[in-house]
């Protein structure tokens, strides 16, 4: 019986010819990642386990990036605990301020992460490296602590199911409209424990920014991964960015799923979660009237450069509509970088947005774009969660940039071909 | 464990649990003030130290923030019964200790203010109001060293020492 590409990138963590689904295994790991919320916490776990050094100062990277630039004092205090931990055990992969990103746009964009690799996070976003064919999952503080002192993690094979996208895809939808589609068929719990392998000919047609997206949204199916194989798009993305070996697996042809689900891409208008899950999607031509008082295009989900370009498309020579807050949070100081020299940042600001340096601030309701009782929320992001982004009593809608940036212009929820 | 039952729905997330605007602070007991804060705002007034949360399917999905299990234990929840739970809070409910099981047919039966008696070595629900027992499959035995050491900290303790 053949092998999914996640029980092999498995395999060979483990030092195992073969892994099955529902085996326990202790898998070493390639990078442990995590930010200013989760590390604080693994610190007191590293400690309490008696673990005086990291296992590698090159493979643990930290990214101080929810409450940052720091918001108050506590985050401060909390950053502070974090600065003090890298610069003692001197790991070498950590950001700051100025030179940071996004944790899951930085690290592909730095080429910390590549193909083949076991990567724990301590951020649920962490499944964003599946893009790359990576084993990547997101995990909790003490996992981190325990990642960080042994370099191995304990993990449970996850039976695979897999999803094959065909067909052409419609002017204005992308790889956001796909996943939030895929949410909405097989529910928030859909894929709970299972790894998700996206494949199909709408798949190879997908940039790596659309493909990050995807695998981005994996947890919020449930997934323990979202796994994309290996193809010339990505080496061609991690080429002169990872500095390391790595391998490409493929899965083979007699591999093992639970189930095979076919989605016909022809089908997927731009999609829109309403409030309070990533599963309650529909096509924007049925959102109805939905005035908004808010419009967030970024985040780890849809900060990456592409995104802003969509984004600038539809803004050009048009205005934020006057009752309306854009808040643009680009993925990364590259990011940004490249918005300058491509006139990208100049759209935004005449348009009327607020461009933000890198943060989560917004998504997670920190800080940067907190909503009100009652306010309306329409957000690239990934969740949509009562009290998200602000006030249990707010509204957030999920969309991908298109859709965003189209209806901030018009003050409500709207198909971009309404304003474009 | 004894305690009274409290019910939730299906799907309660990480941010129902502890919201993310609460986490530029990492004390458990600070963050224990706002456990369930919105699902309930009044849950953590009503409660009671060994009180144990029943919940539907896929509870604490979403984020990876370990203060969601912590902070349940540090707001006295003594276990957790649900239908099922979503992997990332699962493994980190064992890693910090707090006791959790899966049963949908307890669940089903479970009225709010019901008291229960969870023996965890013999995966035992008693209800206590309904003069019922739920008997639940008993963990993988890898879990189990891992539930019996303690903690994921304890069980890597051990394992930093051997290595030398």
């Amino acid at each position: 019986m053949g092998m999914t590409i996640t029980e092999k990138i498995l395999a060979s963590h483990a030092g195992k010819k073969e892994v099955k689904p529902g085996e326990f295994i202790e898998a070493k790991v390639d990078v442990v990642l995590g930010n200013d919320i989760t590390t604080p916490v693994a610190i007191e776990s590293f400690e309490a386990m008696g673990a005086q050094e990291v296992f590698d100062k090159e493979k643990v990277v930290i990214v101080p990036d929810h409450f940052t630039p720091n918001k108050d004092i506590s985050s401060a205090e909390h950053c502070a605990k974090v600065r003090k931990f890298v610069r003692e055990k001197g790991i070498k992969h950590y950001y700051e301020v100025g030179r940071m990103g996004i944790e899951h746009v930085l690290l592909p964009e730095q080429g910390l992460v590549a193909p083949g690799d076991v990567i724990i996070g301590a951020d649920s976003h962490t499944c964003t490296y599946g893009a790359l064919g990576a084993f990547s999952t997101g995990i909790g503080s003490t996992d981190m602590a325990a990642g960080m002192a042994t370099g191995r993690v304990w993990i449970k094979v996850p039976e695979s199911i897999k999803f094959i996208y065909h067909g052409k895809r419609n002017p204005w939808v992308g790889g956001k409209d796909f996943i939030l589609y895929t949410i909405g068929k097989v529910g928030v719990e859909g894929a709970r424990y299972q790894s998700m392998e996206i494949s199909g000919e709408a798949i190879d047609e997908l940039s790596m920014d659309d493909r990050f997206t995807m695998s981005n949204m994996a947890i919020e199916a449930g997934g323990k991964n979202g796994i994309i194989a290996p193809d010339q798009t990505t080496l061609d993305y991690v080429k002169g960015r990872v500095k390391r070996n790595y391998t490409c697996h493929q899965s083979d042809s007699d591999a093992r799923y639970t189930r095979v689900i076919d989605i016909d891409v022809s089908q997927i208008r731009p999609q829109i979660a309403f409030p309070h899950s990533p599963g309650n999607t529909h096509p924007v031509d049925e959102a109805g009237h939905v005035l908004l008082d808010q419009v967030v295009i970024g985040s780890c989900t849809n900060g990456r450069i592409e995104d802003m370009r969509i984004t600038a498309q539809i803004l050009k020579g048009k205005q934020v509509h006057p009752y309306l807050r854009l808040i643009i949070l680009p993925g990364s100081q590259d990011v940004v970088k490249q918005m300058i020299q491509e006139g990208i940042m100049e759209t935004f600001i005449e348009s009327g947005a607020a461009v933000s340096t890198p943060t989560c601030g917004a998504c997670m309701g920190g800080h940067m774009g907190v909503l009100a009782k009652g306010e309306k929320s329409l957000s690239t992001t990934n969740r949509n969660f009562v009290g998200r982004m602000g006030h249990p009593e707010s509204e957030i809608y999920l969309s991908g940039p298109a859709v965003a940036a189209a209806s901030a212009i018009a003050g409500r929820i709207v198909h971009p071909k309404e304003v474009f | 464990m004894k305690g009274m039952a409290w019910k939730f729905d299906n799907n309660i997330n990480t941010d129902l649990i502890i919201p993310a605007r609460y986490l530029n602070v990492s004390d458990m007991s600070e963050l224990a003030k706002h456990c369930m804060e919105d699902a309930d705002p009044n849950f953590i007034h009503k409660i009671k130290a060994g009180d144990i949360v029943t919940a539907g399917y896929n509870f604490g999905c979403g984020s990876s923030r370990e203060h969601a299990p912590s902070c349940m234990k540090a707001a006295g929840i003594s276990c957790v019964i649900a239908k099922s739970f979503a992997r990332i809070f699962y493994r980190n409910a064992i890693n910090v200790g707090l006791p959790i099981l899966e049963s949908p047919e307890a669940v089903e039966s479970i009225n709010e203010g019901d008291t229960l008696e969870v023996i965890l070595e013999r995966g035992e629900i008693h209800n206590l109001t309904q003069k019922t027992i739920y008997t639940v499959s008993p963990f993988p035995p890898f879990l189990q060293s891992i539930i019996n050491c303690g903690g994921l900290v304890p069980y890597i303790r051990k394992k930093v020492k051997e290595d030398g």
